[in-house]
């Protein structure tokens, strides 16, 4: 579904991959912990087709069309209200934003508020309405829990979980550095340090304490 | 660095070469019989105003190659290039009114190669400054390359521009040659004066490229040192 | 019948800065008001009695119109920058042409805005007559403001992000207005003196032929600004 193969990337004289290459299957969810500076965000932009790599290359079944992607910028319009936000970002992947989204994201009485009215958990969740308005087979999340509020971050986790329950085909890759969050969620789980992988595997019912242990040996 | 030492030398001997063709160009040559002296700065401004121009294409070609290629060389020659034809715009548009007012009566004249030249230093200056403004390396090089190209797709508008411009307010003229048909001694001095300012332009390119590969260096070993 | 994708994804795009644009009105307002300053400043710096009014038109309306026009071209990438939506568009699959020539679009209608109010104010303050030939008169503005805003729209997705944005963009981009300016101010003298359309077809001729390169090239080399 999701394809890496050998991926280099380097900025100047640093080295954001070195030789990363793996697979991600339908229903997988791979969480990949690392620190700053361990070419999370880079790997994403990448499978995202954002930045094109020196060596290698990375395949996602669908194109574009398939991809939804959460980061910590909105990429919304402040001047413009949710529905128009919404309508315009489906317009893009030749859609219209799905009647029960609003609803399942708590947005439905804000939906003709301008953007920059709302408080900011609510823009969050309408970032996330944003990038499931095209309902994507792949999610990509960049640091996803980062200054998430309580709500938001439940809602997110709830809405994450019904993304890879719903079944057809649905995969999704999320990086963080908060590897307690990102555990309960994942099926497959991965340690990123300068670069490379130095962990992969299935997280074969481990608990996120064990996790973190594990991440902060792997790590150090 | 060995090509910084060649670079140095072709400068060196380029800049002896040059006051040997001003020597000749003033003493030997003959006055041209209409224009007099004014004629004269014709063997060094006219090459001059050449490889300002001749810079600019290059830049341009260099940047078209470095948007295929990726290549960070490219950028570097580039960038060279275009500092190189800086300065050569400079001097000219700084020698050629101190050559004119006292033969011409005025500062600044509207004179085809001496607007095209200006031209050609806005577009030097705009090229630099987006250089100087964009920090990330990558980004720099693609931006300067898509500028660079533009650039280069402007010169033969600019040229049009000027001759409608002349066409419409004729001016005392500066730098044009004199009859097409040069007597063989002119045509000989000013081939050479052409031959010289190739050179410097080959030497101080030489130069700057090497010195932007030399700071690349230090500056990735900076950063190696702190990562 | 539906268009096809590019030209939706296009009109999406352009649509979407025009209903950011007029929603706020800021921008507008402040580009009208600006011509009409910088037309008052003529105005008051003018000697009546040296030149014709007539004699000076063509010249100061292109002057305001470049002015406007730099100061227009900021906007559009400048959009993009609050919630990094830019990246929200090179995520989509839409290619990156619609983006390039949306933005366009986008420029063009905000700069003709400006133009529909300048050209008028124009004609009240120095008391010339432009209506009888608005037509002709129509199209070398379009053609000259085709020509500023192709290359202005390319080198505001460069000049977004740096410090100076706004003074660095103007700087980029005036050399590359001059030749159409320059063109379009003569086209304009013979159109206001009442000659016909054949006369100035030369000038009508290279404006086009710079038009068509520029975009041509913006479109090539869009791309390159916004890909890593």
């Amino acid at each position: 579904m999701l394809l890496a193969e050998q991926l280099h990337h380097s900025f100047g004289a640093v080295k954001a991959l070195d030789g990363i290459s793996f697979s991600v299957r339908p229903g997988q969810t791979l969480a990949i912990f690392g620190p700053n500076g361990a070419g999370k965000t880079t790997l994403l932009k990448v499978l995202a087709g954002l930045i094109r790599p020196q060596k290698g290359r990375a395949h996602v079944e669908g194109g574009r069309r398939a991809i939804g992607w959460i980061g910590h910028q909105a990429q919304l319009y402040n001047q413009l209200t949710v529905r128009e936000n919404l309508r315009f970002w489906a317009s893009l992947y030749d859609v219209v934003p799905p009647p029960e989204l609003l609803a399942r994201l708590g947005l439905e009485e804000h939906a003709d508020r301008p953007v920059r009215a709302l408080s900011r958990g609510l823009v969050q969740r309408v970032a996330i309405a944003r990038a499931l308005v095209h309902d994507p087979a792949v999610l990509l999340l960049d640091e996803p829990f980062t200054g998430l509020d309580r709500t938001a971050a439940e809602t997110l986790g709830r809405l994450l979980a019904q993304h890879a329950d719903a079944g057809g085909g649905r995969a999704t890759v999320l990086v963080t550095h908060n590897v307690e969050e990102g555990t309960g969620l994942a099926t497959d789980v991965a340690f990123m340090r300068a670069g490379r992988f130095v962990h992969f595997g299935p997280r074969a019912g481990r608990g996120a304490q064990q996790v973190s242990e594990e991440y902060r040996n792997a790590i150090a | 660095m060995r090509l910084l030492r060649a670079g140095r030398w072709i400068t060196g001997i380029a800049l002896l070469l040059l006051a040997g063709v001003y020597v000749r160009a003033l003493a030997y040559t003959p006055m041209e019989r209409m224009q007099g002296m004014a004629q004269k700065i014709f063997y060094l401004h006219v090459p001059a105003a050449i490889w300002a121009e001749t810079a600019m294409i290059l830049v341009g070609l260099a940047s078209v190659f470095y948007l295929f290629l990726k290549d960070p060389r490219l950028d570097r020659f580039a960038a060279a290039s275009a500092e190189v034809g800086t300065v050569f715009a400079c001097v000219i548009l700084t020698t050629g009114p101190i050559w004119g007012k006292p033969i011409w009566g005025t500062w600044w004249s509207w004179d085809a190669r001496l607007t095209l030249t200006l031209f050609l230093f806005l577009l030097y200056m705009g090229y630099m400054l987006l250089r100087g403004a964009v920090s990330d390396p990558g980004e720099r090089a693609r931006f300067a390359a898509v500028l660079g190209i533009c650039g280069m797709v402007l010169v033969p508008f600019i040229h049009f521009s000027v001759y409608m411009f002349r066409t419409l307010h004729p001016m005392p003229i500066v730098l044009k040659p004199s009859t097409p048909s040069l007597p063989p001694v002119m045509l000989a001095t000013w081939l050479m004066s052409l031959g010289v300012f190739s050179l410097l332009y080959v030497g101080f390119v030489i130069q700057r490229y090497a010195l932007s590969y030399l700071r690349e260096q230090l500056e990735a070993a900076g950063e190696a040192r702190n990562a | 019948m539906r268009l096809p994708e590019p030209l939706r994804h296009t009109w999406a795009v352009a649509s979407k800065d025009l209903l950011i644009e007029f929603r706020s009105r800021t921008a507008i307002i402040s580009a009208a008001m600006f011509v009409v300053l910088v037309l008052l400043v003529f105005t008051f710096a003018r000697d009546p009695t040296a030149v014709a009014a007539i004699d000076l038109a063509p010249s100061i309306l292109w002057v305001t119109l470049t002015f406007a026009a730099v100061l227009a071209l900021n906007r559009a990438f400048q959009l993009e920058l609050e919630n990094q939506a830019l990246d929200g568009l090179l995520l989509a699959p839409i290619g990156r042409s619609s983006i390039y020539l949306g933005k366009l679009i986008a420029n063009l209608l905000f700069v003709g805005t400006v133009e529909l109010i300048g050209v008028p104010l124009l004609a009240l303050f120095f008391n010339i007559s432009v209506w009888p030939y608005a037509a002709p008169l129509a199209l070398v503005i379009v053609l000259a403001t085709v020509g500023f805003v192709s290359v202005g729209t390319l080198f505001s997705a460069m000049t977004v992000r740096t410090r100076v944005s706004e003074l660095l963009l103007a700087v980029l981009v005036l050399p590359f207005m001059i030749p159409p300016l320059m063109w379009a101010a003569r086209a304009t003298g013979p159109l206001l003196a009442g000659r016909p359309l054949s006369d100035i077809t030369g000038w009508l001729k290279m404006l086009a032929a710079y038009d068509i390169v520029f975009v041509g090239l913006a479109l090539l080399l869009f791309p390159a600004t916004v890909n890593e």
